[in-house]
């Protein structure tokens, strides 16, 4: 049998708007993937580790509060540091456009804003997880 | 309100009506959905006519604006005396920024202030802590120290203009720093008035800003409704809220069973520790969405008005003014698109127009921009403005209660007061409010809500303007609010130099003192007040309450 798309939900800092992270967790679970939420509050050192523990093909961010470009970044660069390179890492929140490209730049694959159809992102990561 | 022969009458007349008149049209024509449903999943029926509110009594049930049940409004007069607050939550970068914000709403025509906080203030952290990083200023305004307090409200009357905070974790020391303040500057703490949102329960429910566990931020709580009934009259200790609830995908049902619920949760705790409920009832309010379905709102603020009137009264309240349900009303932010941000404007006005019918005391429209940052000085004007074209240009607020008497608004108000009842019920059973938080029980309820609701725009069933129907390829072109970058840095000087320069002897004492009134049971507020004079900064005050109380932390639910 093959083996389910794993993906870590993760929000990193203090934000605490999590609707979003819990919507999309669901949809991708009824998509088929094994899902994990880190919950609130998790610092990037916690989502990296997280992260190798679950053995994860995808790493989801969420953070609506504005701090995604230190606390995202935070995050992919931890992940190199540690050899994680095949983790497909993608983010979502209140993110003005013009730092989607900085985002991107940084490792974060696809960037997902308000509006966004659930199935985008599932079928975001079908196409693009390494596998 | 209808006599039996009279209602036997119409009865007759709408089968008439229904068999021959719709059926026929309806078989030519059949209508545009199979089932019509509000936002609470209820189903909405074709027309409604006295025969839906037939078991209605005008006098006890509906009655007089001002009067018990006070399900036409709180006051005599309302909107015809005074026009609701307009109060523009606002809040960022640091509190230089933030003052001219204010200094510009006040300008053109907001009638009160409302202090967004930034995830580091909210968590008690200062603005130097590891956990702040990143956050400064994004979600709302630094406030570290008695200092920032200082700068945020310079040149602003405090003794005239109110303010609202939405601070609640550490509630009562940012409080202290507004009371301090205003000392400071010679205004008796008797002259003030405002509202801190200080309600710990929906934190745990929907907003997540908690910090210690239930007990004692209860007694916290508590504490601030004992000292502000003897010390601080003109404010409102708590804002119970619904707004948050709603926001974390709840449905209006919900978010009215949830708040009101929670609600009656602080006044038991408030008996348990002695206080007389005429003593603090009176300055309890309330906080609501105003989400997109007009009817639906309404009705859930007239509905709130009387449950809590009722509820007042059997717990034996007997000053009117306890069973006042004051509440304010932010518009829904949840709701706002990222897409087409312009036409939010259309949104925030039929959701302002909710909360303005359904009797408002203060209200808060969201700029347009919402979905993409924080607002900037245009988007917050035509917000404002928007308020100020209800208010003074509709013509909506010359009669009291205009949809009163409404047979579908009757109706659903005694429709969701109801479901109200029966979530109660169901909370009853788990326990009580603090073990079905234990539980997840609220967090269930309301990432299911969200879930079915985003599937449905999803699978094409609900349709969002500019989301997933009439959409536009044309750029999003609005300006985005653009802060300070220094900001972060004069901060954390700031509070360096604070740290440096203060008397730290007396800092260190207010503090002690402080923890000795944790570990017991006296009221902590008086010696919180100490060491914000003392110039203990919010983190270091904060962090004596973590050691003594702990520090909360959820089971997620998904």
């Amino acid at each position: 049998m093959e083996r389910k798309i794993r993906v870590l939900v993760a929000k990193p800092g203090l934000d605490g708007h999590d609707r979003g992270a819990k919507i999309v967790a669901r949809a991708l679970r009824d998509a088929g993937m094994e899902v994990i939420y880190t919950g609130l509050h998790q610092t990037a050192e916690m989502i990296v580790e997280a992260a190798i523990q679950e053995d994860v093909d995808v790493l989801g961010l969420s953070l609506l509060s504005g701090a995604h470009m230190t606390l995202f970044v935070d995050v992919t660069r931890l992940l190199k540091k540690k050899g994680m390179n095949d983790v497909l890492v993608i983010g979502g929140g209140i993110i003005p456009k013009e730092d989607v490209p900085k985002l991107k730049k940084e490792g974060i694959c696809g960037v997902f804003g308000p509006g966004t159809p659930c199935e985008e992102i599932v079928d975001f990561i079908k196409k693009n997880v390494k596998k | 309100m209808f006599d039996k022969k009279e209602l036997e009458k119409i009865k007759k007349e709408k089968d008439k009506w229904e068999k021959e008149s719709y059926l026929e049209t309806i078989n030519k024509q059949p209508e545009r959905k199979e089932k019509f449903e509000n936002l609470s999943s209820n189903e909405i029926k074709n027309l409604y006519t006295p025969l839906d509110i037939s078991n209605l009594n005008y006098i006890k049930d509906i009655g007089f604006p001002g009067d018990y049940p006070f399900l036409r409004g709180v006051y005599p007069s309302l909107h015809r005396g005074r026009i609701w607050t307009m109060r523009q939550f606002a809040g960022f970068g640091s509190a230089e920024e933030t003052n001219q914000r204010y200094k510009y709403l006040l300008e053109h025509g907001e009638t009160g202030l409302s202090v967004a906080f930034d995830y580091p203030t909210l968590y008690g952290y200062d603005t130097d802590h590891p956990m702040s990083r990143g956050e400064f200023g994004k979600c709302g305004v630094a406030v570290s120290s008695l200092e920032d307090m200082e700068i945020l409200f310079k040149d602003i009357p405090i003794d005239k203009v109110t303010t609202s905070m939405t601070i609640n974790g550490p509630a009562a020391i940012v409080w202290g720093f507004y009371i301090a303040n205003a000392e400071n500057r010679g205004i008796s703490k008797e002259v003030i008035g405002g509202t801190i949102q200080n309600d710990i329960l929906k934190e745990y429910i929907a907003q997540k800003s908690y910090i210690f566990p239930p007990e004692p931020s209860m007694r916290l709580i508590i504490d601030t409704f004992e000292y502000g009934t003897k010390y601080v009259p003109r404010w409102n200790t708590i804002s119970i809220s619904g707004y948050h609830i709603r926001e974390a995908g709840s449905t209006a049902v919900q978010e009215l069973a949830f708040t009101v619920g929670d609600g009656i949760e602080y006044v038991k705790w408030a008996i348990k520790r002695g206080l007389k409920v005429d003593d603090f009832a009176p300055r309890l309010s309330f906080f609501f969405n105003a989400h997109n379905d007009l009817f639906e709102e309404i009705a859930k603020y007239r509905a709130a008005r009387r449950i809590w009137a009722k509820e007042l009264k059997k717990i034996g309240a007997k000053n009117p003014r306890s069973l006042l349900m004051r509440f304010h009303t932010q518009t829904a932010g949840c709701s706002l698109t990222a897409q087409q941000p312009e036409i939010n404007i259309v949104r925030v006005t039929i959701q302002a127009l909710a909360a303005v019918i359904g009797g408002t005391q203060s209200l808060h429209t969201n700029s347009m921009d919402e979905a993409l940052a924080l607002p900037s000085e245009k988007a917050v004007r035509i917000a404002l403005r928007t308020q100020q074209i209800i208010a003074e240009e509709s013509g909506v607020i010359d009669t009291i209660d205009p949809l009163g008497g409404s047979y579908y608004i009757e109706w659903l108000t005694d429709e969701m007061e109801e479901q109200t009842y029966k979530y109660w019920d169901r909370v009853e059973k788990l326990g009580g409010v603090l073990s079905a938080i234990e539980k997840g029980f609220y967090q269930r309820e309301i990432a299911n809500s969200a879930y079915k609701y985003q599937k449905e725009i999803d699978d094409n069933k609900r349709t969002i303007v500019g989301v997933n129907n009439y959409q536009t390829d044309e750029p999003v072109d609005i300006p985005i609010l653009k802060m300070d970058e220094k900001g972060e840095e004069r901060q954390i000087n700031r509070l360096k130099k604070l740290r440096k320069n203060r008397d730290n002897n007396k800092v260190k004492r207010s503090l002690s003192n402080l923890r000795k009134v944790a570990e017991g049971d006296e009221n902590m507020i008086p010696y919180i007040i100490d060491c914000v004079h003392s110039y203990a900064t919010l983190g270091e005050t904060c962090q004596v309450l973590r050691d003594v109380f702990g520090e909360y932390d959820e089971i997620a639910i998904y």
